[in-house]
């Protein structure tokens, strides 16, 4: 039995913000899946020990900033061609809306919506994606179905990213490359652990996702390996929804 | 700092409590107005007027405003 319309092998595939969280799993999980990976992430250390787990060959790292347009080129230059990509990289925020200055839209939507949308706009304009790639952004219910308190700068940086997603699908379709996004409730990462809420208050509301728990980061990347995956040759423009029942 | 002006900034965190509730010795989580909202409103509020970065657990280890006020100056 070697049916399997979920592998990747063969594929060449870019995962950015695969230093840690759910890039760094996701690397991992399109390495095991039997794709040739090509790393990037903002901290060089961190991203070593990434690259350091990946087996299949070739494979290749690349420390990025993605918020700085010469770290993009420098991305873009050592890229092969491409057969997929899972764009990671991104950060948040936790304040009330009040407090939702320029200055904190603008940190957000730098690393969340600019970086992201530049990397996507430079693979297809010089043609790193290749005919039939598939794209996926890490977007978040955050952004489209699910509108808490606290969240509104970091899921409007979201809600950018899944209408261009959904732009992109229809654009880039005359070469067949699919765009897709995931939608993930909250994922256990080092970004939910940095304090604003508390763990006590993290482990309150993870009871309130009807699955019982929040996400982990292989939840996600599983469903990137579908997306990026021949199993879905004829899915583009499509916000997959992984949050353990939570928008329900 | 200067502690009543914090605690103004404390106040107008808040919708429907009358401003003289709040003084040092207010247990602020005791307030039937206190929330999660609350709570992030305080820490935004923090690194808004004063460039500190509080966390969840400075609020949670704090009884009173002053006790918060504490922590606060030596973070600076």
């Amino acid at each position: 039995m070697n049916f399997n319309p979920f592998s990747l092998a063969g594929k060449t595939i870019l995962v950015t913000g695969a230093s840690s969280g759910i890039g760094r799993t996701t690397a991992l999980a399109c390495d095991r899946m039997g794709a040739a990976v090509v790393a990037s992430g903002r901290d060089s250390e961190r991203l070593e020990e990434t690259f350091n787990l990946l087996e299949t060959q070739p494979k290749c790292q690349v420390t990025a900033d993605l918020t700085h347009n010469d770290d993009i080129d420098k991305l873009l230059s050592s890229l092969p061609p491409l057969d997929g990509a899972v764009l990671c990289a991104g950060n948040s925020t936790t304040l009330p809306l009040q407090f939702g200055t320029r200055e904190k839209f603008d940190g957000m939507f730098d690393i969340n919506f600019f970086a992201p949308v530049e990397l996507l706009r430079l693979m297809y304009k010089k043609k790193v994606l290749k005919k039939g790639a598939s794209v996926v952004l890490i977007a978040s219910i955050g952004g489209t179905h699910s509108f808490m308190p606290g969240n509104g700068v970091y899921g409007a940086s979201k809600a950018a990213l899944n209408a261009v997603m959904k732009y992109a699908a229809r654009e880039y379709a005359s070469r067949k490359v699919r765009v897709n996004s995931i939608c993930p409730g909250m994922v256990d990462t080092p970004l939910i652990h940095r304090g604003t809420i508390t763990e006590e208050q993290l482990a309150e509301d993870a009871k309130r996702y009807p699955l019982g728990r929040y996400g982990q980061p292989e939840d996600i990347a599983n469903g990137a390996i579908y997306l990026l995956s021949d199993a879905s040759s004829w899915l583009t423009g499509h916000d997959l929804v992984i949050d353990g029942g939570f928008s329900i | 700092m200067n502690i009543q002006e914090f605690i103004d900034n404390f106040a107008a965190q808040f919708d429907d409590t009358d401003a003289e509730v709040f003084n040092a010795d207010t247990k602020f989580k005791q307030l039937d107005e206190w929330s999660s909202l609350a709570a992030l409103s305080i820490i935004a509020m923090v690194d808004d007027e004063y460039d500190v970065i509080i966390k969840g657990n400075d609020i949670i280890e704090s009884d009173t405003i002053q006790d918060l006020f504490e922590r606060i100056e030596k973070k600076r």
